[in-house]
């Protein structure tokens, strides 16, 4: 799957600036930035159902740039599973086969076998109306996998669900891509999802490219300021500011330094080579605590650290911060 | 004023304990209304039909007969007219389904916003001028030329019209109901999520494959509730056949002449077919789901 500097505009927007993509086989591929960063048009562009301005689409080493989306070797999970309603949830999981003309009692087959891999294996005979959304979710997956598809397209599939089901769709997701094979791209603006899911994660932001790495290079190695920002919201200086605030403890090479939440330390107790801060906001997640602290006036740090480690700090306190490297 | 005050209390507070009270207070005109002028006339409309006429005064003598039912059922030239109603207005019905399919997509799917407005505009302006002069202006279409004057438009522009009769009446009853079939498909599409298009594509259909899976199931419930309304209003209609129709006769010709013969009791009893094919029809497009929408 690759594609070759595509551009795509709407009217007077621009959504896609000369995009170049490429993905391996097999390989778990997310998309990720914030809406309207153009990560869904990438999605719609490989799928066909909008056609480029420029540029060029390879799928499995075919230019398919111009190929409508039937012509494609290639489904899509859309974002509200798109099931048809007026058809058993069988009929839909059978419907591209049937377009392709498979026998009556292969395509039945088929579709139960798919529709046991996603474990709905007695709701066959339902409609769509009458499933949960994780259920349908699952359907929608079943369809578009039952046709053997070289890539698959996920449209923000989890972002329906509450975050219980969403959190065990992730790891379902992940093990079915792993038995069935195919190449998964996949469109999220929850960095959460992208890192714990991926091969390797591409990070959009108005219609380019910041970075393409593995979740870990992402979250470890950001490349520009907006990819620290996004992924990790993350503590964001140029050099000269950092040296001034954080002196040597830092070490840091590039005009950016970038510190994760988690590189903050704070502490009650005064440290050699702290520095004081005061507490401006306290976010208590359960299990971690984010923590705001102004440096100075202009200045404003969050750090996160485990709960327990972090009770009795309270707004208006003054505390140490020194950073873990 | 605290007098008034204190009495719209009491009323409120006399029938918030009395439900049923509440119900016959909202709902107790319109129910009366449509019991009395509407089902009270109908059933009037039924009984006549069973009264004998008297041949010299013309009016009813009070007898009970079931002559006026038998011969509007047995008679083949009533029966066949009945049957030639129901094509007209089965055409019309097809007729306006076709034309309005396109057009409804085109509308709803295709045209920018500004072109979609003007076209919702263009179709529905002929709802607001009256029947005859519609028919009237048809008629001037349709009009077949003699040795005494001129042809219509048709006559004179294309070089042929299809003079009065079926075709003409079949043409302008399409004409006439044609928003009628096109609103409901085009509200259908509206809610039609381009997802499921997409959806449809996506999985190997072309577009002759997701119109009949996808996209006709979706709207029989539309087409259905349209139906109705061209096919009702076909079917019923005699000024249409009168105005451009010649020698062509429906149901509706019968009724009206029989009626000023005077006949009450005979016309009474066809208005009985038109009545018992129209509750059919209602049945079975209630069972395509025409009603799901309301």
């Amino acid at each position: 799957m690759t594609l070759e500097g595509v551009s795509k505009s709407y009217g007077a927007v621009t959504a896609l600036h000369s995009v170049d993509l490429s993905m391996k086989a097999g390989e778990f591929f997310s998309i990720l930035g914030p809406s309207g960063s153009g990560k869904t048009t990438v999605l719609r562009l490989i799928a066909g159902f909008e056609l480029s301005d420029s540029g060029r689409v390879f799928i499995d080493q075919k230019d398919v740039t111009a190929k409508a989306p039937f012509e494609r070797d290639v489904n899509t999970v859309f974002q509200d599973y798109a099931l048809f309603p007026h058809m058993t949830v069988q009929q839909n999981v059978e419907y591209g086969l049937m377009v392709k003309k498979v026998g009556k009692v292969e395509r039945a087959a088929g579709a139960r076998a798919m529709l046991d891999v996603v474990r709905l294996g007695g709701f066959g005979d339902r409609k769509p109306g009458q499933l949960s959304g994780g259920q349908r979710q699952r359907v929608a997956l079943a369809r578009a996998l039952v046709n053997k598809p070289k890539v698959l397209l996920l449209d923000e599939p989890l972002g329906a669900l509450d975050l219980k089901l969403r959190e065990e769709m992730q790891v379902e997701l992940k093990a079915i891509q792993q038995r069935v094979g195919i190449t998964f791209v996949y469109v999220t603006h929850d960095q959460g999802e992208a890192l714990s899911m991926s091969d390797r994660v591409a990070v959009f932001n108005e219609g380019c490219i910041e970075q393409v790495g593995t979740p870990r290079e992402i979250y470890e190695k950001p490349e520009t300021s907006f990819v620290a920002q996004f992924v990790g919201t993350n503590n964001i200086f140029t050099a000269d500011r950092a040296k001034a605030l954080f002196g040597d403890a830092l070490k840091a090479t590039g005009s950016m330094v970038a510190i994760r939440p988690e590189q903050i330390r704070l502490s009650k107790t005064g440290m050699a080579n702290g520095m004081s801060v005061r507490v401006i906001a306290v976010q208590y997640l359960g299990a971690d605590t984010r923590i705001h602290v102004s440096v100075d006036k202009q200045t404003t740090v969050i750090g996160i650290g485990a709960s327990e480690e972090y009770k009795g700090m309270l707004v208006g306190e003054d505390v140490w911060l020194t950073l873990n490297n | 004023m605290t007098a008034v005050a204190g009495a719209a209390r009491r009323l409120t507070a006399f029938f918030r304990a009395r439900p049923l009270a509440r119900l016959f207070a909202v709902l107790g005109a319109p129910l009366t209304w449509l019991v009395v002028v509407y089902l009270g006339s109908l059933a009037l409309l039924v009984a006549s039909a069973f009264f004998k006429l008297d041949e010299f005064t013309g009016k009813s003598n009070g007898q009970l007969t079931f002559s006026n039912i038998s011969a509007v059922v047995t008679k083949s030239a009533y029966r066949s007219l009945m049957l030639r109603s129901v094509l007209i207005a089965a055409a019309v019905t097809v007729l306006c389904l076709v034309i309005a399919l396109p057009v409804a997509f085109y509308i709803s799917r295709l045209a920018s916003r500004w072109t979609k407005r003007g076209l919702i505009v263009a179709m529905l302006l002929p709802l607001w001028s009256g029947y005859l002069v519609k028919v009237y202006a048809l008629r001037a279409m349709f009009e077949p030329g003699s040795e005494f004057g001129s042809g219509g438009f048709l006559k004179s522009v294309v070089g042929w019209s299809p003079g009065f009769g079926y075709v003409a009446v079949i043409f302008t009853l399409t004409y006439l109901w044609f928003p009628y079939m096109l609103l409901p498909v085009y509200a259908g599409l509206e809610r039609l999520p381009n997802s499921l298009l997409d959806a449809s594509s996506d999985l190997g259909a072309g577009s002759a494959r997701t119109f009949w899976s996808v996209i006709m199931p979706m709207l029989i419930p539309s087409i259905a509730a349209g139906s109705i309304f061209t096919f009702a209003l076909s079917l019923g209609d005699y000024i249409t056949v009168k105005v451009v129709g010649g020698t062509a006769q429906m149901i509706g010709n019968i009724i009206e002449r029989v009626l000023l013969a005077p006949n009450q009791p005979l016309a009474a009893a066809f208005t009985l077919w038109p009545v018992g094919i129209m509750l059919v029809y209602l049945a079975a497009m209630a069972r395509l789901g025409a009603f799901k929408n309301l």
